[in-house]
């Protein structure tokens, strides 16, 4: 009963959230939202111990193939949009065979390998990538009204709305994962892989699964981002964008699901909002480094361990206890 | 047909000076903290726009403005140890982190303080060398194929004759076992920080005069420089240099018989090969990741 409460209050926060903004806020509140599915399904990923630098490029891969299965083959948008999905998750079982013969740090080179191969190839490719200027006039999501509300999606608001939707839905089934067996045995593969691998678990076909589903959520959200901004160009996935999603999931902290959701949160509201507000236009990316630096030496869990210090500490010692045995 | 040839492999051999400069830096921070420093492209910058301020504004005779990049990024690196990898020597993906958050700060100091178009220096020298009508090759190049051959012979020697490098490959090879020995491991990590980032400096300041300058130029140097140590082997000195020569050849060749984007993607390619095939490099040998 309390947890429904707290759920619809918080939707109707949500729901509200985007009036209270200016329009270039609503903008970035639509990014926002696509980040969450971003450095979320990047979390599923980590669950089994690898850390992937590929994840914006696959992100790419769903833009990328619903702006072509939209524009080229006339698919509805909203069907394009999970194809792109399925495309990018299909993608990433393909690339699972040469990545997975590798762990840790060279899979990390591994993936950065391979996500860069890809955004040369779009670069390369006139056709049907459109080289270094990308694809142009991708076919907006289409209008419709469902009487109380007129769905525009030229209007920020609007698609806020339709993409605070899909993601909700997304992370819930993200979430759903996380606590079914699979997910249990992704969190295995990763502390106890000899053990796992001992008691029949095929350690490298979970490891590709989490791969995949991972891609395909980050497709999903990248077509969702295409429909959005109209245009991508390789550039839009660059390795810039892929250091602010690892910087998210370790500023928030991967322990837990809703920690690289709180860096995500955290740090573009300081970054977009905050810095901008206060005219530190050209200072930004500074104060991002050192934001990323102390964060990382003063905060080595993420923020995640401050909430879990303010929840724990009203249940007395024993929590901290067995934490600390843990 | 002879004569294009000639060309393409000067230019390789010019190439592959500056990238070895820069990787074996790489490898041997990487050797000694065990950690992967993002912001080496940026300590490559640094020393590039220590030569424009210094060379450029200031007006520095050339290679004191080198040497003057090769202390002020080597003292950078210094800096780094002490406040980033220092702190976070047990967190390898940490001190990732942290070299990523040194990397933008560096590229936004530079952005700031010289704004992001190109800067573009008056050349150091026009002379060249003309071996015939076709095949030259300006001074200015010569320079930075010297200095890599110099530096990299002498840290070879230091490495292999000295005391000092005998300490800092043993604290490579096995830090607690060294510091055991009675070796500083603080000492170690900082005499490689500073050679390290040093020889990026000095890559950076004496290329600065032949490539554009501007706050972004250290992303394709780092990139080329993580493909020549994976090839390489990571941990592996002699490695890198030979991976950086084959690199440079090929780059050299693909990029002026077909493009540079197939080169690119050539060049990445064979690193995925080598990673799939022989995970540890064509000469690596000690497993640190």
């Amino acid at each position: 009963m309390r947890r429904l409460v707290i759920i619809l209050l918080a939707a109707c926060a949500l729901l509200a959230l985007p009036h209270g903004l200016s329009f270039s806020q609503q903008e970035i509140l639509v990014f926002l939202t696509i980040n969450i599915l971003l450095v979320s399904s990047y979390r599923l990923l980590t669950l089994t111990g690898e850390w992937s630098l590929a994840h914006v490029v696959i992100m790419g891969v769903g833009a990328y193939a619903s702006a072509l299965y939209s524009k080229e083959l006339g698919v509805w948008v909203p069907v394009s949009i999970l194809l792109g999905g399925a495309t990018a998750a299909l993608l990433a079982v393909l690339l699972s065979f040469p990545l997975f013969r590798m762990k840790g740090f060279y899979f990390l080179i591994g993936s950065f390998a391979a996500g860069e191969i890809i955004r040369l190839l779009w670069k390369r490719f006139r056709d049907p990538f459109g080289g270094p200027k990308g694809i142009k006039g991708i076919e907006p999501m289409p209008d419709f009204s469902i009487g109380i509300y007129d769905f525009d999606f030229f209007e920020p608001v609007s698609y806020y709305y339709l993409s605070a939707l899909v993601v909700a839905v997304c992370l819930w089934v993200l979430w759903r994962i996380e606590r079914s067996p699979v997910g249990l045995t992704f969190h295995a593969v990763h502390w106890q892989d000899k053990l796992a691998e001992a008691s029949g678990v095929n350690l490298r076909a979970y490891r590709t699964l989490a791969f995949a589903i991972a891609s395909g959520f980050a497709g999903i959200g990248g077509g969702l981002m295409a429909h959005y901004v109209g245009t991508i160009n390789p550039n839009s996935f660059d390795v810039d964008l892929m250091v602010y999603v690892l910087t998210w999931a370790i500023v928030g902290g991967t322990g837990t699901f809703y920690g690289p959701i709180l860096g995500c949160v955290v740090l573009t509201v300081l970054n977009e909002i905050v810095l901008r507000e206060l005219g530190f236009e050209q200072m930004r990316p500074l104060i991002y480094g050192l934001i990323m630096i102390l964060s990382i030496l003063f905060l080595p869990k993420g923020l995640e361990s401050i909430v879990q210090h303010l929840t724990t500490r009203g249940r007395g010692k024993g929590v901290e206890e067995q934490r600390a045995a843990e | 047909m002879l004569e294009l040839l000639a060309q393409t492999g000067l230019n390789a051999v010019y190439a592959a000076s500056y990238i070895s400069l820069i990787a074996v830096g790489l490898v041997l921070i990487f050797g000694v903290m065990g950690v992967i420093n993002f912001a080496h492209g940026e300590l490559y910058m640094a020393g590039a726009y220590t030569v424009v301020l210094m060379y450029t504004d200031f007006q520095v005779p050339f290679f004191l403005a080198v040497a003057m990049g090769l202390i002020f990024v080597g003292c950078l690196g210094l800096a780094m140890e002490r406040a980033l990898f220092r702190p976070l020597r047990d967190n390898p993906l940490g001190g990732l982190v942290a070299s990523i958050g040194f990397l933008m700060i560096l590229q936004a100091v530079a952005a700031m303080g010289f704004g992001v178009r190109m800067e573009h220096i008056a050349p150091v020298t026009q002379a060249v060398i003309e071996f015939s009508e076709r095949v030259r090759l300006p001074v200015a190049r010569l320079y930075v194929i010297i200095a890599a051959v110099v530096l990299l012979s002498a840290l070879w020697i230091f490495l292999k004759k000295t005391r000092f490098g005998w300490a800092l490959r043993a604290a490579a090879q096995d830090p607690e076992a060294a510091a055991l020995q009675g070796i500083s491991i603080k000492q170690t990590a900082r005499i490689a920080m500073f050679i390290g980032a040093g020889l990026a400096g000095i890559a950076g300041a004496l290329t600065a005069p032949l490539v554009s300058v501007n706050p972004h130029m250290g992303h394709s140097v780092i990139i080329t420089a993580f493909i020549v140590i994976i090839v390489g082997g990571v941990g592996s000195l002699e490695g890198a240099v030979v991976a950086s020569v084959a690199y440079a050849i090929i780059h050299t060749f693909m990029t002026t018989f077909y493009d540079g984007v197939i080169a690119d993607i050539v060049g990445l390619s064979l690193m995925l090969l080598v990673l799939i095939v022989k995970p540890t490099g064509l000469f690596g040998s000690a497993d640190r990741a």
